[in-house]
């Protein structure tokens, strides 16, 4: 009898294994999981570069096709285990020289983010949670300009598609923090050689188009980093548009956490 | 031959200077005009005014983590001898390396977190004849050592030289009945404006929160404004004194103050506090509250900021003090424009006297390079007897065009 109650489990234990190995080895992978593993694979040669800088101008366009103009230096730094830190420092328009912007991402908690007034020396806290709002009048918002942290979206691979000579995947992210995202979902274009991101569809919450996204120019640093040298984000419900060109890139440039502390800010030029 | 080798020197100094690292120009300069609602009140004060003013900065960075700051202010003022001044706003070298500066010279530092009343900042001090908002500051000298180990950050000052308060002259608005007197300034150290103060704060932060923790020894800031027969008569001779004046009194304080900001979702908590040994009495003071933001509201592209604050002092000064006990309720609008357009409106309630004011402050920018600004105060309800009283006849706007380079 015992015997008996013996074979009965390990029969079973081993028709489950076997039927779940079956599963794991001949089912196709998910859509959810074939995303996850391309956003993974993208966010992995993404990251190690440990510091950079770069300069920044910003082109703002409205309807009529008049334009505004900001200068800006941006700082990076990867922690360890926590997210990126940056540092924005305004450079024009002259009456903004010097405001700078701390932002402080992390993997899965909310953001830190600061804002330091030179007329005053004052730094102020942001409540920076929600960050669908506009990043110097801007079409970029805070979301698309901060860091992208792998946990803070779902994905789904959508299917191929060949998007201007490149054969691309093509992703949709959705956001995890649904409430504080200006977004329902974001539709991304990534070659399959790099994992370089050529095109952002984004759509409102009302799961309409609202801005497309596109890159051009991208350059090989360090043997390993790709970074555009120009995007543009276009707001199809308002006409307006935003151009950013990329120059003066540089890796390994020995930034230290220091640099990238509050109290820092004050020193910063 | 002399002047030649003093050329010589000079031009191999610049030029050493030049390639030994980069220099930069920058600064504004604004006309503006203060337009007010009613005849004054006061004798000797003219109704409205004009001025320009212009505050450059030269900056100066090294390759070994040295920088020189130079920034002059000057204001040329129509109405108000005393609005016609000049300072040096900052004048200093700073040595940085890792974790760790110093500076020396005069400088520039704001300590604190709220809005509508800025209690512990005390390093500057204010030239409160620039803004009756306070948040213009006359340049400090000092000494500063900071030092961030892994434990947050010490901040030491040594300043060496007092500066006294800017108060608007006979012919000035926004100022009381009687005049502050300048020339007969009393201190309680006898080493009067050479006292030497000290100050050490220890800041940090944790996660959404940043908060700063400091001691002050040395000159108060905030003069109390006598009128002569009020004035102890162990520290000035009563008959040297003009009887129609407020002379100010400077006491020795001990200072212990603290700062907070904390940010979670949407909201933005802040605190200030401090309590302070002085020559009358010791006492405490704080202010706090909250700002809440709203992002795109409307389904626009602009966020409004929703402030509260309230302000506690339980200093004792027959009613010099005009935020005792006062409720701040503000908005905050930032429509995130090309032109970077900012509002902020603020409401002040007294809660013991019926007394209240409103303030605007409204900015966009022109081009490039211009910025006109719009600030409005009204003095709505004032109780006798108080400093706003003196001011009920003093509502006022403010338009200033500023060219920035």
């Amino acid at each position: 009898m015992r015997d008996m109650s013996w074979a009965w489990i390990v029969t079973v234990v081993g028709l489950i294994v076997v039927a779940a190995t079956d599963r794991s080895v001949a089912a196709e992978p998910s859509a959810e999981e074939r995303g996850l593993a391309i956003a993974t694979e993208a966010d992995r040669r993404e990251s190690g570069y440990g510091d950079s800088t770069a300069s920044l101008r910003m082109v703002l366009r409205n309807k009529q096709g008049q334009t505004s103009e900001r200068e800006l230096r941006i700082r990076t730094l990867e922690t360890e285990n926590d997210g990126t830190k940056s540092l924005c420092i305004f450079d024009t328009p002259a009456d903004v020289k010097g405001t700078i912007l701390l932002t402080h991402t992390h993997k899965e908690a909310e953001d830190d983010q600061w804002l330091f007034l030179p007329a005053l020396r004052r730094i102020r806290r942001i409540a920076a949670q929600n960050k669908s709002g506009s990043f110097m009048g801007s079409e970029f918002s805070y979301e698309d300009i901060a860091a992208q942290e792998l946990a803070k979206y779902t994905y789904r691979w959508l299917g191929d598609e060949v998007y201007d000579g490149n054969d691309c995947y093509v992703i949709e992210r959705t956001p995890v923090d649904k409430a504080n995202s200006g977004y329902s979902r974001q539709v991304a274009w990534l070659d399959k050689e790099h994992y370089r991101t050529w095109k952002v569809d984004y759509y409102d919450r009302k799961n309409e188009r609202l801005k497309t996204l596109t890159f051009q120019g991208y350059r090989k640093y360090v043997d390993r980093f790709w970074r555009a040298g120009q995007m543009d984000m276009v707001n199809h419900q308002t006409g307006k548009s935003t151009t950013l060109n990329w120059s003066d890139f540089t890796f390994g440039t020995g930034l230290k956490e220091i640099d990238f502390d509050r109290h820092s800010l004050t020193l910063l030029r | 031959m002399h002047i030649r080798t003093w050329a010589a020197a000079l031009a191999i100094g610049m030029s050493a200077w030049a390639v030994a690292g980069a220099g930069e120009l920058s600064g504004w300069i604004a006309v503006e005009g203060r337009g007010f609602l009613n005849d004054p009140l006061h004798r000797g004060q003219e109704r409205d005014n004009a001025s320009i003013a212009a505050q450059p900065e030269y900056y100066h960075t090294w390759e070994n983590g040295s920088s020189f700051t130079f920034v002059p202010f000057g204001r040329l003022d129509s109405a108000d001898s005393r609005r016609t001044h000049a300072d040096i706003r900052e004048l200093n070298y700073m040595y940085r390396q890792d974790n760790w500066f110093f500076r020396v010279g005069v400088g520039k530092v704001f300590w604190g977190a709220t809005e509508f009343v800025h209690l512990v900042d005390i390093i500057n001090q204010t030239d409160l004849i620039e803004h009756i908002d306070g948040e213009d500051k006359l340049g400090q000298p000092m000494a500063e050592f900071s030092i961030s180990p892994s434990w947050g950050t010490i901040d030491f000052f040594l300043l060496p030289y007092f500066r006294e308060r800017t108060f608007p002259g006979r012919r000035g608005r926004l100022r009381t009945s009687r005049v502050v007197d300048l020339d007969d300034v009393i201190y309680e150290s006898s080493s009067k404006e050479n006292n030497i103060d000290v100050a050490l704060r220890y800041s940090n932060t944790f996660g959404g929160a940043d908060f700063g923790v400091y001691v002050f020894r040395g000159t108060s800031r905030d003069p109390l404004l006598a009128t002569p027969d009020l004035v102890p008569p162990e520290l000035i001779d009563p008959e040297d004194l003009d009887d129609y004046k407020l002379i100010p009194f400077y006491e020795q304080i001990n200072q212990f103050g603290a700062d907070l900001q904390y940010a979670s979702g949407n909201w933005l908590w802040k605190l200030e506090a401090y309590w302070r040994n002085g020559y009358f009495q010791d006492y405490f003071a704080a202010t706090g509250g909250f700002e809440y933001t709203l992002v795109g509201v409307g389904g626009s592209n602009a966020d409004m900021g929703l402030l509260c604050e309230y302000a506690y002092n339980d200093r004792d000064d027959g009613g010099q003090t005009i935020f005792q006990n006062d409720l701040f309720f503000g908005v905050r609008l930032s429509p995130n424009d090309a032109a970077s357009t900012h509002l902020l409106a603020g409401f002040a309630q007294d809660t013991e006297r019926s007394e209240n004011a409103v303030s605007v402050e409204a900015s966009r920018r022109f081009g490039a390079n211009w910025r006109l600004i719009l600030d409005a105060w009204f003095f709505l309800d004032t109780a006798s007897g108080s400093v706003l009283n003196e001011l009920r006849r003093d509502d006022f706007a403010r338009l200033e065009l500023a060219y920035y380079f």
